[in-house]
């Protein structure tokens, strides 16, 4: 099917536009919504990565991490220790983005180590307080040396550059300006897009039928002779992965990291965006995560048209999100287990068999 | 030494209220399986109930009356929706794959935090002080009489719990339920009202617990179900999960240690891990159990309930 679908023309014209689509994207929404739309888009790409981190291990593998933005965490600081005038080392982020990324693996595999042989549960609890806890290390590791700088954070970090070329810049090329914003969106897009390539081809690897296999059925899985400990192991540490770079991205793009950047809340909304999309299916999470990063800019409006219409504020735009996201968690569990836009395998798990016979005969 | 007793006094106070929040998360665990995460912020809205209540009734009463008014309406409110979290979140995915029922009782978790903070806001809430306890002085140490009332109350509740379920028919309709609810359900057991009884059971104890905790620390906060809950969880899986007298023994453990560690490690290490980690020994604690003997102190050990 493939092979045959290659040379399809229709298919090579829809790539080229969703190219152009993609690199014009920016400059429309600059100069149409303004420069403040294009941050919420680069944002927006950087949960795209986390949520398809945290799809391999709960979408894939199905195992619940409720503490998932200490990876994005452990990436972030990472970057901006060795990148700040923290102590004045100033490494490059060739060397920096794969260093955390490695260091956030080691704490995934950490993490997954000791709830490996119990049940699922565990593991959802031994995260959660695994994300606390890490938040308050980073708060509290200005004694007795100082690591972290405490509450106050980390700041002033390098943006990324390389041979002299620096993303904190703005470049003209004749009158035409290409801010930070942009530069960083393409940065973000292209790594956006190898999360996304390296998700669809896991899904359909030997590893990836194998994380499948652990979901749907551990004991027959380890009976079909797959390593149940490596594997699972190994999702851990793959998802953790694309947490650390994220995370390296993201203190890069900020130039500021402070141990409010990574709460519980941040873990449950990255959740969010992986049930909401469709657990296990990558265009789902990938609209997951677009999705709900726009949300909470368009509940922005909320606030004042509650004082136009009611007088005051009753509710804080970022207390209604929250309590969005844990309706939609409870709803799409109830009524869409498997997601806005759910993958094939994980449609007849959630539903049940008699169900997609249903609806496909 | 009576630092040390006094460490010792003031673990056993805060181990037993994380026993009583622990009995919920066990007693849930053992019949359904689930972890009720939204178990610690039923205890959060029993502890802001009563602080209202206290707020509202002032000293228009006898201090005794207005507690028992506060407490009576906390477990009103906790057992209402204790209830209704079972019957709209959790009985629909009874028969449901294991990630669905984990995800959906986040969800209410994060729905009845920030409802809280939409009705009570999101500053602490403190208890004004309508109680003036008397100092009970104990070989060098002390404790207040509240804390002393805290203490024997929970005791006594672990006990009558104990109780209830060895002798009364409910308790045994429980247990039955937890080794088996299709077996139960065939020995004309209805298991669905003994679940819905079990939640109603540990909401009610849960919204003691918050009192208590109100009591203890004199404040309350929506977000203050969080580390609760994460301990007592602890406690319950140190004593071994599913296991009413492990929940208990394990809540007492883990509040000495608890208590012990905040009070010395900071001298042991020359000040580097201070009062401030204090969070963080619950959750050593926990990975160590897990570890070394997921089944608890005193759970059976079995391949499929761990």
């Amino acid at each position: 099917m493939s092979t045959l679908k290659a040379f399809d023309s229709a298919r090579w014209v829809k790539i080229a536009l969703l190219c152009v689509v993609l690199v014009a994207l920016p400059f429309v929404i600059d100069a149409t919504l303004g420069r403040a739309w294009v941050r919420i888009i680069d944002v927006a790409l950087l949960f795209v990565m986390l949520a398809l981190g945290l799809n391999i291990v709960v979408g894939y593998a199905g195992l619940l991490d409720l503490g998932y933005i200490a990876f994005f965490a452990v990436g972030a600081y990472c970057y901006a220790l060795l990148a700040s005038p923290q102590f004045g080392i100033h490494g490059s982020f060739l060397v920096l983005l794969p260093l955390g990324a490695m260091v956030a693996a080691v704490f995934g595999i950490i993490l997954g180590a000791p709830t490996l042989k119990l049940r699922g549960d565990y593991l959802a609890i031994v995260t959660l307080g695994f994300g606390e806890i890490i938040r308050i290390f980073l708060n509290n590791l200005n004694r007795p040396f100082n690591l972290t700088n405490g509450p106050q954070g980390i700041t002033l970090i390098d943006p990324l550059q390389a041979g002299g070329i620096s993303l904190s810049k703005t470049y003209t090329y004749d009158g035409f300006a290409i801010a930070p914003v942009h530069l960083y969106y393409f940065v973000f897009l292209a790594c956006a897009l190898l999360t996304i390539f390296i998700s669809l081809r896991l899904e359909n690897s030997r590893i990836g039928r194998a994380w499948v296999a652990i979901r749907e059925d551990e004991l027959a899985a380890s009976a079909m002779g797959i390593n149940t400990r490596n594997v699972k192991l190994l999702a851990f540490a793959m998802g953790a992965t694309f947490g650390g770079v994220a995370g390296g991205l993201f203190a890069s793009f900020q130039g500021f990291i402070s141990p409010e950047s990574f709460t519980l809340l941040d873990s449950v909304m990255v959740l969010c965006m992986v049930v909401l999309g469709g657990m296990g299916n990558v265009r789902g999470v990938v609209l997951g995560a677009i999705l709900l990063t726009a949300l909470p800019e368009a509940l922005r409006y909320i606030g004042p048209l509650q004082q136009q219409w009611l007088g005051r504020v009753f509710i804080d735009p970022s207390d209604l999100r929250m309590l969005l996201f844990g309706l939609a968690l409870v709803l799409m569990m109830l009524f869409r287990p498997a997601g806005l836009w759910p993958s094939k395998t994980r449609q007849r798990e959630l539903i049940g068999i008699d169900a997609t016979e249903k609806a496909g005969g | 030494m009576d630092i040390f007793l006094q460490q010792i006094l003031n673990g056993l106070l805060l181990g037993s209220i994380y026993a009583l929040v622990a009995l919920g998360y066990t007693m849930v665990y053992g019949i359904l399986g689930l972890i009720n995460f939204a178990h610690g912020d039923i205890v959060m809205i029993g502890a802001l109930v009563a602080l209202s209540v206290v707020t509202a009734l002032g000293t228009s009463m006898p201090v005794m009356l207005v507690l028992l008014i506060a407490t009576a309406t906390a477990v009103a409110v906790c057992v209402a929706l204790g209830l209704i979290i079972e019957r709209t979140a959790y009985r629909p995915l009874r028969r449901a794959p294991r990630l669905a029922p984990l995800i959906t009782a986040i969800g209410v978790s994060i729905l009845i935090q920030y409802s809280a903070a939409l009705v009570w806001g999101k500053q602490y809430m403190s208890l004004p002080e309508i109680v003036k306890p008397g100092k009970i002085e104990f070989g060098g140490a002390q404790i207040t009489t509240t804390q002393a009332f805290i203490f024997v109350l929970a005791c006594a509740i672990m006990a009558a719990l104990l109780w209830f379920v060895k002798t009364s028919r409910m308790g045994r309709a429980m247990r039955a339920t937890e080794q088996n609810p299709d077996v139960a359900g065939l020995m004309g057991v209805d298991t669905t009202r003994v679940i819905a009884f079990t939640f109603a059971l540990g909401a009610s104890i849960g919204a003691i617990a918050g009192v208590m905790v109100v009591l203890y620390y004199g404040q309350g906060h929506y977000f203050m179900g969080f580390m609760v809950g994460l301990k007592a969880f602890t406690a319950a899986v140190l004593g071994g999960i599913g296991n009413i007298p492990g929940a208990m023994l394990g809540g007492l453990l883990l509040g000495l240690i608890e208590s012990l560690a905040a009070g010395y490690m900071g001298d042991i290490t020359g000040g580097v891990f201070g009062s401030n980690y204090r969070d963080v020994y619950a959750f050593i604690v926990l990975v160590l159990v897990l570890m070394l003997r997921p089944s608890g102190l005193m759970g059976v050990s079995s391949g499929d309930r761990a």
